[in-house]
């Protein structure tokens, strides 16, 4: 009996569970929101538990509470009077402006002539660029901290800003994968019309270019005020010397156990990231692909 | 004069051939600002480096010393434990990262409501700077206050100490890799929104389920882009260093009493990366001359990877678009 009964539930089972299609997407549906809702909160969770504890007060950011028992906003003007914040924010301003503009300056035509001239070692030089961006930073470290010795300026930022007047192998490489995607006619027009190679760049290419100018732009912008192993190497132990990054790695263990303040510190460094990025979001999405193979 | 003699070989060719030169000469002016970059900063430095890894050298006196460099290497403890962490990160985290954002960005191209806000939320992390994300998440995973400690014992979970354990410390620093899986993700969702559509409707007709369509379909289609990702993760992971650095020097510093002497690689030399302990001997303890050793072997296995690279993905470096 058994057997003739078995083949009969198989076929049945599946008829059996499966409700309409409908109501199948409907519960897909479902899943994969609720799936995207954890992560988000995984996600999000982080940022949220730094900002509540910034807004705790010392001893109740040593306990294991969740929530401020009262806002203690003045935590952020505490954080003032710990530390050169001002000074720290404003060598981070200058390194990440002056770094920022010399690069465009620099690497602009660089990655013009390596996506539009034709000429003798091009796919070298390209070639080139792709390495020396790969390469770790640390390969070459000893001789060019050697050279910024001899020229006195180790325990400054300098040796941070000046090398962006001679191009920067990530921004001509992501400059040059867009200014290829240009098509050839509109150099030619301008050609036809008279224009210089120069005039020709300036005129009708950098403002096609404007999103991929901005992208790079902000990439570098970022980089700069992000960077911990470049004022590291070279701010040097004189605290005036230091960018953001560098004095909230110490802020920690200058003020021992204070983990509000610290979590002040830290929201203080995100903030203009954070900022930026929700007006020119499309901008950083639009960068991060062009990082990618085709 | 070059010209001249080109010259007698046709009409045309004075002509094109002083052209040409033209155009090199320009590009070589437009190039002019990277060329002595990549002398200054990268060609030069690159010799040097090779003549110093032969001297022992302090900044102060320089004095040759053949091989001697290089056997110490041989049987310098801490290199080695920070080659193994080095690997460690590349085997473990590489791998995760590419499949977490691989699974992130899956998961945002098949959802119908709210993508973009999906989108903005899982990329966001990715933006935070790195030693702000790391001092949060020594924070956050601190077993004595952390609020993931704080919830995990409202169920009965013990944490581990994440960032105190050397059993432990690697796999903090993987979750914070995880956690700013932002820019891979926004890769990945290009390439998965670029498959063509005709081919899901074809194996759709042909009944394949969606996980047939997965494995058969989108990742053949999508695997230069996961390889590419997963190269430039191992390249970028070899120079590993701030997020180590950072989450050693505040977990430590919480038992440290202020003011001393930081050694990286806290707890027990779990976190010592290779780019640290190059740091460290170069511009810390200023054996520079040992520091150009590993400089040189960093080099070495980051071109073998920059070569892959180069070689899988022709069209990386392709003439045009």
């Amino acid at each position: 009996m058994t057997a003739t009964v078995a083949p009969e539930t198989i076929v049945r089972r599946p008829a059996a569970s499966t409700r309409s299609p409908r109501g199948r997407a409907l519960l897909y549906w479902i899943a994969k929101h609720a799936i995207a809702v954890a992560l988000s909160i995984m996600f999000l969770g982080p940022l949220v538990f730094i900002v509540l504890t910034a807004f705790m007060s010392n001893r109740q950011a040593l306990t294991s509470q969740l929530w401020p028992a009262t806002w203690h906003w003045n935590n952020f003007a505490d954080i003032f009077e710990k530390a050169p914040l001002l000074t720290w924010i404003s060598n981070t301003i200058m390194y990440s402006v002056l770094a920022t503009a010399f690069m465009l300056v620099s690497s602009i035509p660089v990655a013009y002539a390596l996506a539009k001239f034709r000429f003798r070692g091009r796919k070298l030089a390209f070639l080139l660029v792709i390495t020396t961006m790969m390469l770790p930073p640390q390969v070459v470290a000893v001789p060019i901290y050697l050279i910024w010795a001899r020229f006195h300026l180790t325990g400054t930022l300098w040796p941070l800003i000046i090398p962006m007047l001679l191009g920067d192998a990530f921004s001509i490489f992501l400059l040059r994968q867009f200014l290829v995607t240009i098509p050839r006619e509109y150099s030619d027009a301008a050609r036809v019309d008279g224009c210089g190679e120069f005039r020709t760049l300036i005129r009708v290419i950098l403002p096609m270019a404007r999103p991929a100018i901005a992208a790079v732009g902000l990439f570098q912008f970022f980089f700069c005020w992000n960077d911990y192993y470049g004022p590291l190497l070279y701010a040097g132990t004189d605290q005036s010397h230091w960018t953001l990054s560098l004095g909230l790695a110490a802020f920690k263990s200058q003020h021992a156990t204070q983990w509000n303040l610290t979590m002040a510190a830290t929201i203080l460094a995100m903030a203009p990231v954070i900022v930026v990025f929700f007006f020119a979001q499309k901008v950083f999405i639009e960068g991060v692909k062009l990082t990618g193979v085709k | 004069m070059a010209t001249a003699t080109l010259g007698r070989r046709g009409k045309a060719a004075p002509f094109r051939s002083r052209e040409r030169r033209r155009a090199n000469l320009r590009a070589l002016l437009y190039l002019s600002p990277w060329i002595v970059g990549f002398s200054v900063f990268f060609a030069y430095p690159l010799i040097s480096t090779v003549y110093f890894s032969f001297q022992r050298y302090d900044m102060f006196t320089l004095e040759p010393v053949g091989l001697l460099n290089w056997k110490y290497f041989l049987r310098d403890d801490a290199a080695w434990t920070s080659i193994k962490n080095t690997l460690w990160l590349v085997v473990v985290m590489v791998p995760l990262r590419v499949l977490f954002g691989l699974g992130v960005a899956q998961l945002i191209t098949k959802l119908k409501a709210g993508a973009g806000v999906f989108r903005t939320i899982f990329y966001l992390p990715s933006l935070v700077p790195v030693v702000a994300g790391t001092l949060g998440f020594v924070y956050l995973l601190n077993p004595g206050t952390g609020p993931v400690q704080a919830i995990l014992g409202a169920v009965g979970i013990q944490s581990p100490d994440w960032f105190g354990d050397p059993a432990w410390s690697k796999w903090g620093l993987t979750l914070l890799a995880l956690w700013s899986v932002g820019d891979l993700m926004v890769i990945f969702m290009a390439a998965l929104l670029d498959v063509p559509k005709q081919l899901y409707e074809a194996a759709a007709l042909d009944g394949a389920s969606a996980w047939q369509q997965f494995t058969r379909i989108t990742l053949p289609v999508i695997r230069p882009v996961l390889m590419f990702a997963a190269v430039t993760g191992v390249i970028q992971t070899l120079q590993y260093f701030t997020q180590a650095m950072v989450a050693a020097r505040v977990a430590s510093g919480a038992t440290d009493s202020a003011g001393s002497v930081f050694t990286p690689g806290y707890p027990d030399g779990s976190t010592l990366t290779f780019p640290e302990w190059l740091f460290q001997q170069g511009f810390r303890d200023f054996a520079m001359g040992y520091a150009c050793v590993l400089a040189l072997i960093l080099f070495v296995v980051s071109m073998i990877f920059t070569l892959i690279l180069l070689r899988q993905f022709r069209g990386f470096a392709e003439e045009e678009a």
